[in-house]
């Protein structure tokens, strides 16, 4: 097997050793290779990027300009001014709603919305829903998860300006059409904001294949630290929308009456920027390259497939979503009769395994398909079969510790 | 710790809960809610004269919240309304983890969820019961 398939880069597990930490869709353990990278940005070259006129603020400028240029090639961008850096996807998707909707969404209007969106994908849209007078609806799925092209062109009225989804839900695991979607979306004169939050960091994106107008994903969520984030737009798109936060190092000339704005990407990345996490992210980008999609992909199949088809045997385990393993990307979302999600987690927990219970800040759609919490395990590249193993026993082991017979 | 926490006490409260059921004739009842975990109960007492004669709950939530809330009105049915909010006081004192072991004796099957005090995450599901009987008592007065 590829060393880098491996926990070997991960320091976590080797305070961690038997840890089976399944909980990857809420964030990544981090390889050596990005914690080393975001500690010699500090000690060799941190000063205040995009400032200085010395030579220690133009290294930090070029390690954290590397960085974009980085995700730029990651994600397949025609230029670094569609790269924007924010704190994370959360912040992104915030930025695209205050932004976005400011210029594109008029009282009247409406904004379509998947229902299994995270939160962070749901509350911006509503919030701005509110401030323009527009009409929120929401697009909802099967009780696989999955969307279809015909639903959303159903969906669809001339009013729409903003229809948003993410290409892979942190609840189903499923990918969305986002590429047909984002066609028909066009059609209409809708634009397409994909959150990317769960699938960047597991299959290969790449944004001019996908069409989304805007995409946005988390660092934390793909081996690099928090607090880094990535919004991507097209720049015509991006060049028509006003700033997010205003602030320092995003204008040109400010005077008592106003300010003209800096250059994109600068534009949307007021007040002091986050380099050590843009080092850190590019050192995530590098590490991923290194072992590839397809290895990641298929890795994370794999483990996905043995998890699955064993769950799937189990009369009391409910799987959400789809029942083909390779229709859930790394995330199993599941219920166990007669056991809380949370008794779930703890019982988990003290056999050594991490997974996450609630509703995944996904409330909406568990009130839609009518189960108030679920469990959920998801994988990295970086699990093994052994993790998985854990996890089934522990699974298995469940009830009859709850004092059911079996 | 939460093996301790899983103990046969816990488990046979929320197996078989004595107090889940509805309560005819209540005097007052109050939801409660922990909207981040999804528990939910509604909690009803009959109050007659200053005193909790009875009392039920219906809902879900987890072993927890559930186990904590049986075990409670085993508890206060039959007390006082001051007895009942005293023990309420002793069970935060308890999660809180400065209550001393007089104390604790007074709480008698309510320290099996002592370890919660351990476990912040799952505070607010020892503490649902609790909360709701208070807010309903203090309300009723």
């Amino acid at each position: 097997m590829n060393k880098l398939m491996s926990k070997a880069d991960f320091p976590v597990f080797e305070k961690y050793p038997s840890l089976a930490y399944l909980d990857n869709a809420a964030t990544t353990q981090k390889p050596r290779q990005v914690l080393e990278a975001v500690d010699r940005y500090y000690r060799e070259e941190n000063a205040n990027p995009l400032r200085g006129l010395y030579g220690l603020s133009v290294a930090a400028t070029e390690a954290y300009e590397n960085a974009r240029e980085k995700v730029r090639t990651f994600i397949g961008a025609k230029s670094t001014r569609e790269i924007v850096f924010t704190r994370n996807a959360t912040e992104s998707l915030n930025l695209a709603a205050h932004s976005l909707g400011r210029v594109f969404v008029s009282e009247g209007d409406e904004v379509l919305v998947a229902i299994s969106e995270h939160h962070s994908d749901m509350l911006p849209w509503q919030g701005l829903a509110e401030e323009r007078g527009a009409e929120i609806s929401y697009l909802e799925c099967s009780e696989e998860g999955e969307y279809t092209v015909e639903a959303l062109e159903k969906a669809l009225t001339p009013k729409t300006k903003i229809f948003a989804i993410a290409q892979i839900s942190n609840v189903y695991g499923r990918v969305n059409p986002i590429k047909e979607m984002a066609k028909v979306c066009h059609h209409n004169g809708t634009l397409l904001v994909c959150d990317g939050a769960q699938s960047v960091p597991h299959i290969a994106v790449d944004v001019q294949e996908l069409g989304a107008d805007i995409l946005v994903f988390s660092g934390h969520k793909m081996l690099a630290p928090m607090g880094i984030g990535v919004l991507y737009g097209r720049q015509e798109l991006l060049e028509k929308m006003p700033p997010f936060l205003t602030g320092g190092e995003m204008i040109e000339t400010v005077t008592l009456c106003g300010a003209t704005y800096a250059e994109l990407p600068h534009k949307f990345e007021a007040g002091t920027v986050n380099a050590g996490g843009a080092v850190g992210l590019g050192a995530a980008i590098d590490y991923i390259n290194e072992i590839g999609f397809e290895n990641i992909e298929r890795r994370e199949a794999e483990l996905t497939a043995l998890a699955f088809e064993q769950m799937k045997d189990i009369p009391y385990v409910h799987i959400i979503g789809s029942e083909k393993a390779q229709e859930h990307c790394g995330i199993i979302t599941f219920t166990v009769e007669g056991v809380h999600p949370h008794d779930i987690a703890a019982l988990m927990d003290m056999e050594g395994v991490a997974v996450r219970a609630g509703h995944h800040c996904a409330q909406p759609l568990h009130h839609f398909i009518g189960i108030p919490s679920t469990a959920r395990m998801s994988l990295a590249f970086y699990n093994d079969e052994q993790d998985v193993e854990k996890f089934i026993t522990a699974l298995k082991g469940l009830r009859r510790k709850m004092g059911y017979g079996e | 710790m939460e093996n301790e926490l899983y103990g046969q006490v816990l488990l046979d409260h929320n197996m078989h809960p004595f107090h889940k059921h509805e309560l005819e004739g209540a005097t007052c009842s109050h939801e409660g809610i922990n909207p981040s975990c999804g528990d939910d109960i509604v909690l009803k007492l009959t109050v007659k004269d200053g005193v909790v004669t009875d009392g039920a709950f219906q809902g879900s939530g987890c072993a927890i919240s559930q186990a904590s809330a049986d075990i409670m009105l085993e508890l206060v049915i039959g007390r006082s309304v001051e007895e009942a909010l005293h023990l309420k006081d002793l069970f935060s004192k308890m999660i809180e983890g400065t209550i001393t072991d007089e104390e604790l004796e007074e709480l008698d099957e309510a320290g099996a969820l002592q370890n919660v005090s351990h476990m912040p995450a799952r505070v607010k599901c020892a503490m649902l019961g609790w909360r709701t009987l208070e807010t309903l008592l203090k309300e009723d007065e």
